[in-house]
């Protein structure tokens, strides 16, 4: 569960000082799903990145299960990232040369499991998504929408309690979009995540039982009727 | 996954890594090369001195130079008057000490009781000349014929003197006398007998001589022969070959016969000198210049200074330019190797971003860096060495001939002049007192390339991996994820 209070980050840009979150407060129940939505600059990504524990807010609490991510000393933060949240990007960051299977390894990697575990783990993760037959392909030969799937399957490995998606489906097709929406929120379904995600597209964000919109930094949330 | 990841970002930026190593491997190669010719250069000098000191001698003493009355130090040859018609050949030999300085035997106990000093044998250098032909003496013709030749004024005959000369052969060599007693210190240690057999310690004063290999040659001597000097036969008993270029005398016979021959009894002229510390020879040298009164202290490092000719040169060219030449291109390999480490993590961010999402610690990420960055500099590393290899290998095998030219002014130059119609020359050159004649040898490079090298190498190799990875390695820990993923959008 997330509770965030007077979460404020700011920081500078040349001689202004950009204020991405103003005083932000949050709370995201275990199991909800929550999608981000607001204008370019609104302070999206800044907000997901506090979630993700990727970055510190200049002042305010972040807490997750009642830690506090903002005080957390670095180690434990990159701990806390490792086992418990999942990230999907837009633009999919997968390494180039590694195979779909050693890519959703890599989220293995910091839990120390070993190899053969983290082998049958990938392939079974990877059978999830629908790429049971790809596991030795690399990036470059897959289409964006197996990308993406692969980027599902690799947050999703190590069973985490949170999954993070930035405009998942951004760079996607329509067809390809609604594909991999319906492979998240099946996911979603299947495993009690707190699945927050940022997107531009309405038609996704209608989906969402939950709506956040971000605008200067400030948030708004409502319960999405139509969800 | 530490391995695949890091052989396939390897194989993905080949041509980076290929860039990367082949500095690291210009660099790594010219060290070798560097090195090991600058190694081939002392075991040159060393060859040069040791032709001159013998192996294992630290120092040399000699009586220290003093301004003398040249006339007295000239070997001077006297040929009696033959009577008219007389065939007979004259012959002179002078035996004398070389430069005409010697030391009393007691500085040699004087030296070998010195602290630091671990043997001292005395030696002494003789130079002989052996002046043999004969005079035809002129005839006086007098004028008008033989009968009743007419008288000058006063009544002296008139006439002049027709024909006469004289034809005379001179044989310059070098006799060395050695203490027999101590075969391991000496002028014999630079030279191997080859045919025949060393001294015993027991022939102190015997007449058995060890003749140069070249001097045997040049005069048909051989093991069992016998060679004269100044009337004493000595048995042949050895051929002795040196190691490298001259060898110190041309003869080599037992101390006391020597100094028999040269009416020098119980004189030397060098002692060699072995430290029982290599590393304290400087302070020997000091120790034995302050007690042992009127003597000259040489060392090698003394003698190494006096070696000129393209060997020194080649010797100045290897330990300053090839030095620098090798730290400028190493530092320049390792700053390129940094820089493009730096860069390809520069060009990482996303995907070392994304790892530190993951979950990854900064530590893993950099070590991961720094991983790459130590293949490349092995892969550079073994290439060096091969480069450094090759081309010491070929200094080697191309084995270019340097020359040494040990200083000592003065010495045994100088000729003989002379022939029909009486010493037309004379002695030139001069016989300058206890200074050694200059020598000039000639010895082939070489570019040994000794473990200590090769390790070297792989030393360099593992720094430059490590300056590289610590370059890319520093870039990549200070990412942080979010700036990382903010940079892509």
């Amino acid at each position: 569960m997330y509770e965030l209070t007077g979460v404020t980050k700011r920081y500078p840009r040349g001689k202004d000082v950009v204020h991405a979150l103003d005083d932000v407060a949050l709370t995201i129940g275990d199991g909800d799903r929550l999608v981000i939505q607001g204008p370019t600059g609104g302070g999206k990504s800044t907000l997901l990145q506090m979630l993700g524990g990727l970055d510190r807010p200049t002042s305010g609490t972040v807490l997750l299960d009642g830690t506090d991510l903002a005080a957390l000393p670095e180690a434990r933060l990159t701990r806390v990232r490792s086992e418990s949240i999942g990230f999907v990007f837009q633009s999919f960051n997968l390494i180039p040369t590694l195979t779909a299977q050693e890519n959703v390894e890599t989220a293995l990697v910091p839990l120390g499991v070993r190899a053969a575990d983290r082998r049958e783990r990938a392939a079974q993760a990877l059978a999830s998504v629908g790429l049971a037959e790809r596991l030795g392909h690399l990036p470059g030969e897959m289409s964006g929408g197996q990308q993406q799937r692969v980027a599902i399957a690799r947050a999703l490995v190590k069973r985490p309690k949170v999954l993070l998606a930035d405009e998942p489906t951004g760079n996607l097709d329509e067809a390809t979009r609604d594909e991999i929406m319906d492979v998240l929120e099946s996911l979603w379904e299947e495993h009690g995540l707190t699945f927050v995600m940022v997107t531009h597209d309405s038609t996704l964000a209608r989906r969402a039982p939950r709506l956040a919109t971000l605008r200067r930094g400030r948030i708004t949330v409502k319960e999405n009727t139509g969800a | 996954m530490f391995f695949t990841y890091l052989r396939r970002e390897l194989r993905r930026r080949r041509r980076a890594a290929l860039v990367v190593a082949s500095g690291l491997a210009l660099g790594i190669a010219l060290v070798i090369v560097v090195t090991s010719v600058s190694t081939g250069m002392n075991r040159a000098q060393s060859q040069v001195l040791q032709s001159l000191y013998g192996l294992g001698t630290d120092m040399t003493v000699t009586k220290a130079a003093a301004p003398t009355d040249g006339a007295s130090q000239r070997p001077r040859f006297h040929f009696g008057a033959q009577d008219d018609g007389a065939k007979g050949t004259q012959s002179s030999d002078r035996v004398f000490a070389q430069g005409f300085t010697t030391l009393p035997a007691t500085t040699v106990t004087a030296v070998a009781g010195q602290h630091g000093v671990a043997s001292a044998v005395g030696g002494l250098s003789l130079d002989v000349v052996k002046v043999n032909g004969q005079f035809t003496r002129g005839r006086f013709q007098q004028q008008g014929g033989t009968g009743g030749g007419r008288r000058g004024p006063g009544g002296f005959a008139q006439g002049q003197v027709r024909g006469g000369g004289a034809d005379f052969d001179v044989n310059q060599y070098s006799v060395y006398g050695t203490d027999v007693a101590h075969p391991a210190l000496g002028p014999l240690t630079s030279s191997k007998i080859t045919s025949g057999r060393n001294f015993t310690a027991k022939e102190t004063d015997s007449a058995v001589a060890v003749a140069d290999a070249a001097y045997a040659r040049q005069k048909k001597l051989a093991v069992g022969g016998k060679v004269t000097v100044k009337g004493v036969a000595f048995a042949i008993v050895g051929i002795a070959t040196a190691d490298s270029g001259d060898a110190a005398a041309d003869l080599y016979v037992p101390l006391k016969r020597a100094q028999t021959l040269a009416g020098d009894k119980d004189k030397v002229t060098t002692i060699y000198v072995k430290a029982t510390d290599s590393q304290s020879i400087a302070a020997v040298k000091k120790t034995i210049q302050k007690n042992v009164s009127g003597t000259t202290v040489t060392t090698s490092a003394d003698l190494a200074n006096t070696v000129s000719g393209s060997l020194s040169t080649a010797s100045g060219l290897a330990t300053t330019v090839g030095r620098w030449l090798s730290i400028v291109v190493l530092v320049a390999a390792f700053l390129v190797a940094g820089l493009l480490t730096a860069s390809a993590v520069s060009r990482r961010v996303r995907e070392f971003g994304t790892l530190k999402a993951l979950g990854w610690t900064s530590g893993r990420v950099t070590r991961q860096v720094v991983g790459e960055a130590m293949v490349n500099g092995l892969v550079g590393g073994v290439l060096g060495i091969a480069l450094g290899l090759a081309g010491a290998y070929a200094v080697t095998a191309f084995g270019p001939t340097l020359q040494a030219q040990l200083g000592g002014s003065g010495g045994r130059s100088g000729g003989f002049g002379g022939g029909s119609g009486g010493f037309g020359g004379g002695f030139g050159g001069g016989f300058g007192p206890g200074r050694r004649a200059a020598k000039s040898l000639e010895v082939a490079l070489t570019a040994p390339v000794s473990l200590t090298t090769v390790a070297l190498a792989v030393a360099l190799a593992v720094a430059g991996g490590l300056i590289a990875g610590a370059f890319g390695g520093w870039r990549a820990s200070r990412l942080r994820p979010a700036d990382a993923l903010r940079r892509v959008e």
